[in-house]
């Protein structure tokens, strides 16, 4: 089986995402390929050579929003090459090429990928309905490439021995109109402490915090720990934290050994993104709030009550 | 599709929105053909309030239009009176038994078909529904019309025949501009949702609601519904569960709970 991975360089390096879909493929045996979209790097290619791609298609990425012409170069690479199975990962610009592609090459997609299971020759795929309560098996009809899109964190990222893979520049095609998205400025927003989708430990707010000024036992709390904010969509929404801090859905997928939810009444969208942490700990003043049905330990009280005495004891005991 | 540079003139807007069984009561799938079973109420996915009203604010500033575009089925049409309600001029709604089982890409098709019939400057969508969440659908569209994609807005502007937004990224977000027409994603903090007035809710019964079947768009039976998706559920199970743990009423000491169970986790 061929398969290639979708790698968006972030910060100049492979995404974690892109690793671990690396690693899961490499299971699968077969030829294995990285299309890697960015400046490219010999360290990051080297990255993407120690977890398993013999082969990287370097799409070098230009002024405008890459999707357009990285969909078509990748249409001309998949008529060359013929892959069987094509994996993204559930971030932005996987999911717009990804898309893209799917209608080009009139190919499903299969999303939110929590599983890749290779039998007989095909591939199914494990996903996650109703809040992760349900598992949904899903096989592709027709013919090849399959693609999918992943979660974050539904494998593990592991580094083989090192290997310095076959580097083949691929350029990005004119689209005419539909590349017409031209990219002004790009932003960084840098936040304190911890990577949130790499952090042991997770503090996250919810709308029950109640407001930005209100947010200082969460943030206090998360220094302590060493652990990272996050915050639920409403809060990002609200604008109380960063949109890169949303845990969910549409944010971040975390898997950290404690994850305290501080007024999260636990929305499908949200508990979808930190259901396989380790220890839950939720604080809800609303005793049927559904953070509960997942919590290990749930604490029915006023998050500005419990978490300022909680901040003054971790204190005294340093 | 439509409009080239229309420097203050008046933007043709379509939404594409969707109707969705009300998420707080616990829909299931059915056990033999796993197609959703949707009961006649359904609620406009709330996801989709954050398009249609950055779509409302960029038609009111041209004096434009927007026009509902969605494929589902249609049961008593609550769900499109929600958005007609808040003010969108028409709507078109696909609803047909034959697109039952339709996957995401056919239903992009589906949509396109629409769209290229309707001839809009800006497509909008949100970024992905709050039932299926495959997430792709807007991406498809792009690609079907040959439109730019300005995905995972989180702020929109508007004027002289272009769309800026600010793109949500990995790391932040980016300013990106593209000229019409396009296609955007928004994300559910793009903008407040206005709530329907009195007026706006008596307005939505008379507005026309036009329900094409998939044949009137040129789909035969095999390229839609479940014989035109390329995917096949073969199985359905219960995830292994996550028991909820012990709930501790708080009366002043809760937090000593909290710091034993991070004792016991090695935390501190």
């Amino acid at each position: 089986m061929q398969t290639w991975v979708f790698a968006e360089e972030i910060d100049g390096a492979p995404t974690s995402l892109t690793l671990e879909m690396l690693s899961k493929a490499r299971t699968f045996g077969g030829d294995l390929a990285a299309v890697y979209l960015g400046a490219g790097s010999d360290a990051a290619f080297a990255t993407l050579g120690a977890h398993g791609a013999t082969r990287v298609f370097h799409l070098a990425s230009g002024e405008g929003l890459p999707a357009p012409a990285a969909t078509a170069a990748l249409a001309t690479l998949i008529a060359d090459h013929q892959p069987d199975l094509l994996l993204f990962g559930l971030a932005f610009t996987d999911r717009d090429v990804a898309g893209r592609l799917s209608a080009r090459l009139d190919r499903p997609v299969l999303a939110n990928a929590v599983d890749i299971v290779p039998a007989d020759g095909a591939v199914r795929v494990v996903n996650e309905i109703l809040g992760g309560t349900t598992l949904v098996e899903t096989a592709y009809r027709g013919p090849k490439p399959w693609i999918a899109v992943v979660r974050p964190k539904s494998f593990a990222a592991e580094a083989g021995a090192a290997a310095t893979p076959e580097v083949i520049p691929v350029a990005l095609p004119d689209v005419g109109h539909a590349g017409a998205a031209a990219v002004l400025e790009r932003h960084a927003e840098v936040s304190e402490g911890p990577d949130l989708g790499e952090a042991a430990v997770v503090v996250a707010a919810g709308r029950g915090v109640g407001g930005a000024e209100k947010m200082g036992p969460i943030t206090e709390l998360a220094a302590l720990l060493g652990a990272a904010v996050g915050g639920t969509r409403a809060v990002v929404d609200a604008g109380w934290l960063a949109y890169s801090l949303q845990v969910g859905q549409t944010g971040k997928t975390v898997r950290p050994s404690v994850y305290i939810a501080a007024g999260v009444s636990g929305a499908m969208q949200h508990v979808v993104g930190m259901k396989d942490s380790g220890t839950i700990i939720a604080v809800n003043k609303d005793e049927e709030a559904p953070i509960f049905r997942i919590a290990d330990l749930g604490i029915v009280g006023d998050l500005h009550k419990v978490l300022p005495k909680l901040v003054e004891e971790l204190r005294a005991r340093r | 599709m439509g409009g080239q540079s229309h420097t203050g003139s008046a933007m043709k807007i379509a939404v594409c929105v969707k109707q969705i069984p009300d998420p707080n009561t616990p829909y299931a799938l059915d056990p033999e053909t796993h197609f959703v079973q949707r009961p006649q109420d359904q609620i406009l996915d709330d996801t989709d309030r954050y398009g249609v009203e950055v779509g409302l604010q960029l038609a009111e500033a041209t004096e434009g239009t927007v026009t509902l575009v969605s494929m589902c089925p249609a049961g008593n049409l609550q769900g499109i009176r929600q958005a007609l309600a808040m003010g969108a001029h028409k709507a078109v709604i696909v609803s047909d038994p034959a697109l039952q089982g339709s996957d995401a890409l056919v239903t992009a098709k589906v949509l396109a078909a629409v769209l290229r019939r309707e001839q809009p400057d800006l497509v909008i969508a949100g970024t992905e529904s709050t039932d299926g969440y495959t997430g792709v659908v807007p991406q498809q569209l792009a690609e079907l019309l040959g439109l730019p994609s300005l995905t995972f807005a989180r702020k929109v502007v508007g004027g002289n025949g272009k769309i800026r937004i600010e793109r949500l990224t990995a790391t932040g977000y980016e300013v990106v501009e593209a000229p019409l027409p396009a296609l955007l994603s928004v994300t559910s903090g793009a903008v407040e949702p206005r709530y329907p007035t009195f007026k706006g809710i008596m307005a939505a019964k008379t507005k026309p609601v036009e329900q094409p079947a998939a044949a009137d768009l040129g789909f035969g039976p095999d390229s839609v519904g479940r014989a035109g998706s390329a995917q096949e559920i073969i199985g359905v199970r219960a995830a292994p569960e996550r028991g909820a743990g012990r709930k501790v009423v708080d009366e002043g000491e809760a937090h000593l709970e909290i710091v034993r169970l991070l004792e016991q986790v090695k935390v501190i």
